[in-house]
Order: C-alpha cells, then structure tokens, then sequence
C-alpha cells in the first residue's frame, strides 16, 4: 500500500476520501493528493532509490498508488550539462533534463502512468482526454499497455495528419464538430454524466503527482540537491506547482538540504494568463484566447494558474513570456548547440532562459535546470521555413563547384 | 436538474450591474457564489449554477451577452 491518505482542497484544507474527483465541494477549489510523510520517511532512503528500476517508479513510495503500476518505461530521462548553450546564454552551470525521451516523447507519460494506474485501481474501464496531441498520445499508449477503451475529443479543426502520433495506438479519436471551448464544455459535460477516468478530470489530483518524479529525478540526478533556479514551461500550471512540490517533499523527507530554488515559469506570449498576472501583481489569473504555435502550452484557462503563481512569488522566482519568433530561436539554439530537438515548449523554455539570464535574475554561477517536456518531431511544421539545401548534380565535380571544396 | 460550477469575470463597467441576481430571476437558475474578489476595475466569481439544463444554457447565454466572460472552474480541459 501506498502512503496516500487523502485528497486535500488546497484552498480551504477540506478533506475527501481517495477517490475519483477534483474539486472541492465546498469551495470548488482544486484537490490535491495529501500522504503521512512521516510513515514515508522510515520508507525511504537515498540508497533505496538508487537501487530501484531505472523509471519514474524508483519513486513508486512518493506517489499514490496501491497496485501493480502501468509502466510503459516512463522517466529516468538524462539530465546533460549544457555547457555550450550555458557559454551561448552566460551560465556556468547549466543542465538540461530532456524529458523529450519518454515513450511517447514528452513528460505527459509521468502523469498519464499514474492517472492509468489509478483509473485501474478504481474500475474504471474506459478512460478519457480532451487533447490536440502530448496529452492524447500518451493516454492512448498507456490505455493499449492495459487494454481499456481510450476515448480521446479533439476540436474539429485540428489537421488529421496531426493526430497519427495518437491514432497509432488505435484509441477511440472523436472529432467534435465545435471550436476548442465547445470541446471544453462537452467533456465537462461528458465527464459528469459517464463513468470514465478522465485522466485530467476526475482522476486530475493523481495525474497531477506524476510531475513530481521530474524534480525527484533532477535532484538525485545532481547528487541529492536541488538546482538553485529552474526554468519551467507552464500551461495549466499544474507541472510547475508539482516540481516544487517534488523539491518541497524531498527536503521534507531529509533526503535534501532546505530548498532554495527559484522557481521560474515560462509562457507564449500568446497565451501567458499566468506570466500577465505576475507582471501586473494581481493574484488572480485571468482567462485569455489562446494565440500561438506553442499549442502544447496553449490554456488561456488554466486551471492551477492562482497556485503556479503563487509558487513563483514565494520561491523568489518569476515568470516570463516569449513571442513565437522567439521561441523557435530557442528551438534552433537547443538543437545547434546540444543536439537536441525539442518542440516549441522547449523553445519557449529556452527563450525565456535567455530572457532571465540576460536580465539577470539568474546568475552565472547558479546552478539552472531546464525543464524540456516534449519532443520537436512533434510540431515539424513550424519550422518548414528553416530547410534550406543545396541541390548539385550527382557527379564529384558539382558537388565540389558548389561548395569550394577540393580533394 | 443538473449543477454547473462556472467562473464569472467582470470588466470594471458591469460591476456595480446586479448581473447574478438578474441571472436567477430570469432564468430559473439557483445561484450559489463559493469564492469571490471584486475591485474597483474587475472582478471574479466562482459559483455555482442549479437547475434545469436548458435553464442554465441560456442563462449563460444571456450573461455572455452581456459582456461577462464564463469559464469552466475547472480550467480549460482541452490540453496540448
Ligand atoms: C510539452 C509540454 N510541456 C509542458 C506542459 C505544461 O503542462 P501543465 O498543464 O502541467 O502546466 C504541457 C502540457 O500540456 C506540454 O504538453
Ligand atoms: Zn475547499
């Protein structure tokens, strides 16, 4: 069994059974997943870790499950020094937690290993995602590991061609004749009237603990400290507030030095309800129409944005938007200088490193993690204006004529 | 009859309007505000919504048309 003892509303501190739900009845505040740290501490070790599988699930006591885990061979991902993007920006020490090598190439199969897990755990038999792509991906690989019905709704006018990442693992697509709020409203709906997991619906406080295995991760993966900033893509939010939940459980549990990392979130500036509010000062976030090729971070409603605020704010972090130009400058300067290719989240990340970096909230010397939460194979089609090639005739001669070069 | 928990954001030139007590007179809707933040310039509400799905369908409606944004409380659910 697991350490799991409650769902808690992170406004009012109501408490509710573990079971499939999110809101607070009371205040309709989200829920979020509460342990007995204490029974968890005799239970871990930095040496017990170290020698468990090399997946997300080394972190299995940290997270709320009680059965068998569904595993498609999430997490563990590399986290490289960037030396040459760090001497590009001005960091000294600079890493990279590339979670674009996940199965289903981004950090969505943390969340979606739990939520299958407990939606399992529950008896549920069908589970449910609205989503243009990471999100839809994932469900439908983890739903085919363990045969249950996957229903996924994406809105009407998204290109078909974009969906065979997801339709590989032959999921249920359902094409809704509506715009992205129509989606919105009918899973809201749907959500209510069947009984599906839906995987950020009901089952959203467990899916959301997934993330924390990121920070886990990068904090063993540095010898058992916490960077002093990071830089975090946000769309709901929901990632960046469960980084620092991950960072805050370890320091708990004496497996850390008290935490200290500056939290920085990073937006399009086509959809930044989260940064326009830390800007303004306000503590409300206001809702936006979403406006951007980072479609993966693209929430104008986002649903954990009071609390991803908050956490940049307490932790003396900020919040930064970059435009779309800006962020595929990112894209190029990953791939240029570390090889590797991230989607316009990470260029985004990347962008507004740059930005933080240059306006000096982070400094040379400390130690800076970026969070690189999807793969760049993803979202090909924003960057069909970078192919540039030189045609030659197939004979030596050409080839040498064109590019100066000779034997 | 069926619950909506909904989000109402108000621009500053509707805030002193009696905008939900006209949504529960108009419309047959049982209004229940959970959470709430009113300025002088805007201002939000979390509420929820009881009655009949065709009730609280053009409630809604009608709050929109007046110049109220309405959001889900749970978020937008539609993810990248
Ligand atoms: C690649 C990528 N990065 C980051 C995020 C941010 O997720 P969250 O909603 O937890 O803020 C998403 C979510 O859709 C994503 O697809
Ligand atoms: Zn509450």
């Amino acid at each position: 069994m697991g350490y799991a003892i409650a769902l808690r509303c992170r406004k009012c501190g109501r408490e509710y059974p573990l079971e499939p739900r999110n809101l607070c009845d009371f205040c309709l505040s989200p829920l979020e997943v509460n342990y007995d740290y204490k029974s968890m501490a005799k239970a871990v070790s930095r040496e017990k870790f170290a020698g468990g599988p090399q997946s997300m699930w080394r972190y299995r006591e940290l997270l709320p499950v009680d059965s068998e885990v569904v595993d498609i061979g999430t997490g563990f991902t590399p986290l490289v020094k960037a030396d040459n993007l760090g001497q590009k920006l001005g960091l000294e020490r600079l890493y990279i937690k590339n979670d674009c090598l996940n199965p289903t190439y981004s950090f969505k199969d943390r969340v979606v290993s739990v939520a299958i897990t407990k939606a399992r755990e529950f008896g549920f038999d069908t589970v449910a995602c609205a989503s243009t792509g990471n999100l839809a991906a994932s469900v439908a690989a983890h739903a085919a590991k363990v045969n249950m019905n996957a229903y996924v709704f994406v809105p009407s006018n998204m290109e078909p061609g974009k969906l065979a990442g997801t339709a590989i693992y032959n999921p249920v697509l359902v094409t809704v004749d509506g715009s992205y709020d129509d989606v919105n409203r009918l899973c809201g709906k749907l959500a209510a009237r069947y009984n599906w997991g839906f995987i950020n619906i009901n089952l959203r406080p467990y899916y959301a603990e997934g993330s924390k295995t990121l920070a886990y991760e990068v904090a063993e993966q540095s010898g058992w400290c916490a960077p002093d900033c990071v830089v975090v893509p946000a769309a709901s939010g929901l990632l960046f507030t469960r980084i620092w939940k991950g960072l805050d459980e370890l320091a708990m549990l004496g497996l850390i030095e008290p935490v200290n990392t500056h939290m920085y979130l990073s937006q399009a500036a086509g959809c930044s309800p989260i940064v326009n509010a830390f800007a303004a000062g306000s503590i409300h976030v206001h809702p936006v129409e979403p406006d951007t090729i980072a479609k993966s971070i693209a929430i104008g409603n986002p649903a954990d944005g009071y609390y991803a605020l908050r956490v940049a704010r307490q932790s003396g972090g900020g919040a930064s938007a970059v435009t779309d130009e800006e962020a595929v400058a990112g894209m190029r300067l990953l791939a240029e200088t570390e090889g590797i290719f991230a989607e316009a989240a990470g260029g985004v990340v990347i962008a507004a490193l740059k930005k933080l970096v240059a306006s000096g909230l982070i400094k040379k010397s400390e130690l800076t993690v970026a969070f690189i939460t999807g793969a760049g194979s993803k979202t090909q089609e924003i960057l069909s204006d970078i192919v540039q090639t030189s045609t030659i005739k197939p004979t030596p001669e050409s080839f040498e004529e064109v590019f100066g070069v000779s034997v | 009859m069926v619950k909506r928990q909904v989000m109402f954001t108000f621009p500053q030139e509707l805030i002193k309007e009696p905008i939900i007590y006209n949504l529960s007179q108009q419309f047959t809707v049982v209004t229940n505000i959970r959470r709430a933040d009113i300025s002088e310039d805007k201002g939000w509400v979390v509420l929820e919504l009881e009655g009949e799905e065709k009730d609280i369908e053009q409630g809604i409606a009608w709050v929109i048309s007046k110049g109220v944004r309405v959001d889900p409380v749970i978020g937008d659910i539609v993810e990248g």
